[in-house]
């Protein structure tokens, strides 16, 4: 990989931390092939929850030094920072994931704590970036026709750190042409989510789909899907026919294949949890629309980003008044207090895959109205 | 293949030069595996003895650990990093093509890591051999 005198300078800076983050940068360029780096506007870290990373993951964090030279947006966290005890968060879990923050913080990163950066900031076609994130890497891709790869935590904080990422894979246009066409039967259930599920299990490792749709699916629905596919099939970038930005820059695929639904195990929820990705406005006033002037009679959390809930509090207010509770900065499937129940109904592919294997709890689907009808009744 | 066994027949150490991934130097005895490795769920990060796989219940703390690549999920890359402060991480890290989990684990963990090697090491060196490893600016490895 070709570094300019700079770069190579920033190899050998007094640095640490910096001349680390170079060192990761080059080993991932040299290892996929990359022949240059490329200026990125704007990083995103995974790997925020205490659950996830352990004292190994914070130690690290806590040992870096140096200031992060982009826009630089963080994933959830395993609790809401400030109503953490109302979910049965522990004191110690709390002390460690607090220092997980002020270490970011410490670096200047921005603490979103949220999975849906795209919600925050204007991002064009075309733009390199380095995100780590599935969901928000396979969006940004996707949806809105920028460039990332999927990033660890830790190469998203080294590109953070350097402004630069190395060029290969999704940062270069050929590679993120269709291979495969899909069509999605139709059948009894069109949810975005369970496409995406079946999808992200059906593909081979190297297939990027351009997909034709039942119907034409509204921005968060192509979320939901891409968050599954995502999670399932490890994508990065998905063509939606007539919808996303690239799908018509490429060759239509000569190899078809067609996809259905499948039905999903089943047990009866004592949590119904809403918000993974985190939730849009959209969704949010959907939500409040459907629980105006009821009560819930189950358990029902809803996740967002800690920025939309105070934007929109009102909303927000009026959706607690039903007795459902609103938390930011977390996630169902991030937080270590998803584990107190034994079965959780989301309309999340992502959450019914992750569920099981990550917090050991038993997974239900049902579309945003079958979740709140079920926490209704 | 030649050139090197009449440099081991002169005395001359075997040397080959491989790209460099993790920088440092180390020398230390090797311990070879033919199976892809993942630092979560193949070795206990406590003790360093590995719990799977054709080495089995041998360890990898304070050698140079040979192996053809990663694989496994992107947390492995902090268990180096527990490996190292508990002092059972290997001495450096030789793979035939490296991935990206096990080449950040490595960066983080400041243990030298070579890939790509000129010669197949996993035939060129035994379990128990001396090994002398260099990555700065270039790579080498160094069967003594």
């Amino acid at each position: 990989m070709y570094l300019s005198k700079e770069e190579e300078r920033l190899l050998e800076s007094d640095n640490p931390t910096v001349a680390k983050a170079m060192e990761i940068l080059v080993a991932l360029g040299e290892i996929y092939g990359a022949d240059r780096l490329v200026e990125v506007k704007s990083a995103h870290i995974s790997g925020i929850s205490y659950q996830n990373i352990g004292d190994a993951g914070l130690e690290w964090l806590e040992s870096l030094n140096a200031k992060l030279r982009v826009r630089t947006t963080v994933n959830p966290a395993g609790m809401d920072v400030i109503r953490w005890k109302e979910m049965g968060i522990d004191e110690g879990f709390y002390r460690k994931q607090i220092r997980i923050i002020k270490a970011l913080e410490n670096m200047g990163a921005e603490m979103s704590l949220t999975c849906t950066p795209y919600y925050f900031q204007k991002v064009k076609k075309g733009d390199h970036l380095a995100w780590a994130e599935s969901n928000a890497v396979i969006y940004a891709n996707s949806v809105l026709g920028a460039r990332t790869n999927r990033e660890s935590g830790i190469s998203a904080i080294a590109a953070g750190i350097i402004g630069k990422t190395p060029r290969y894979g999704m940062h270069v246009k050929e590679n993120r042409a269709p291979n495969v066409l899909v069509k999605v039967r139709d059948g009894e259930r069109d949810d975005a989510a369970l496409i995406g599920y079946e999808l992200g299990r059906k593909l081979d490792y190297d297939e990027i789909p351009l997909v034709e749709l039942p119907r034409k699916f509204s921005s968060d629905e192509l979320k939901l899907m891409g968050a599954a596919m995502a999670a399932t099939g490890n994508k990065a970038i998905f063509h939606v026919k007539d919808q996303t930005p690239e799908w018509n820059e490429f060759e239509i695929p000569g190899k078809k294949i067609e996809v259905s639904v499948e039905d999903k195990e089943s047990c009866e929820p004592d949590l119904i949890a809403l918000g993974c990705p985190h939730l849009s406005a959209e969704e949010l006033l959907a939500i409040g629309k459907m629980l105006q002037g009821k009560k819930v009679k189950k358990e029902l959390w809803l996740f967002t980003s800690r920025a939309l809930a105070e934007k929109q509090k009102k909303l927000v207010e009026s959706i607690e008044r039903s007795s459902a509770k609103v938390f930011c900065d977390t996630c169902m499937v991030v937080s270590p207090a998803t584990e107190n129940f034994e079965c959780v109904m989301v309309n999340s592919g992502k959450a019914l895959e992750y569920l099981p294997k990550l917090r050991k709890v038993r997974a239900v689907f049902g579309s945003m109205e079958e979740c709140i009808n079920a926490a209704l009744s | 293949m030649l050139k090197y066994i009449a440099q081991v027949l002169e005395g001359d150490y075997l040397r080959f030069k491989a790209r460099v991934i993790s920088r440092g130097d180390a020398e230390g005895e090797a311990i070879v595996s033919k199976n892809s490795f993942s630092f979560l769920g193949d070795v206990d990060a406590e003790t360093g003895i590995v719990t799977s796989g054709d080495i089995k219940g041998e360890s990898i703390s304070g050698k140079i650990f040979i192996f053809p690549s990663g694989r496994g999920s992107t947390v492995g890359t902090y268990v180096l990093m527990r490996m190292r402060k508990a002092g059972t991480a290997p001495k450096a890290i030789i793979n035939m093509e490296s991935e990206a989990i096990v080449a950040i684990g490595a960066i983080i963990a400041e243990i030298p890591l070579l890939d790509m090697p000129e010669v197949d090491v996993l035939r060129a060196v035994k379990s128990g051999d001396i090994v002398r490893v260099h990555a700065g600016k270039e790579g080498w490895i160094e069967i003594r």
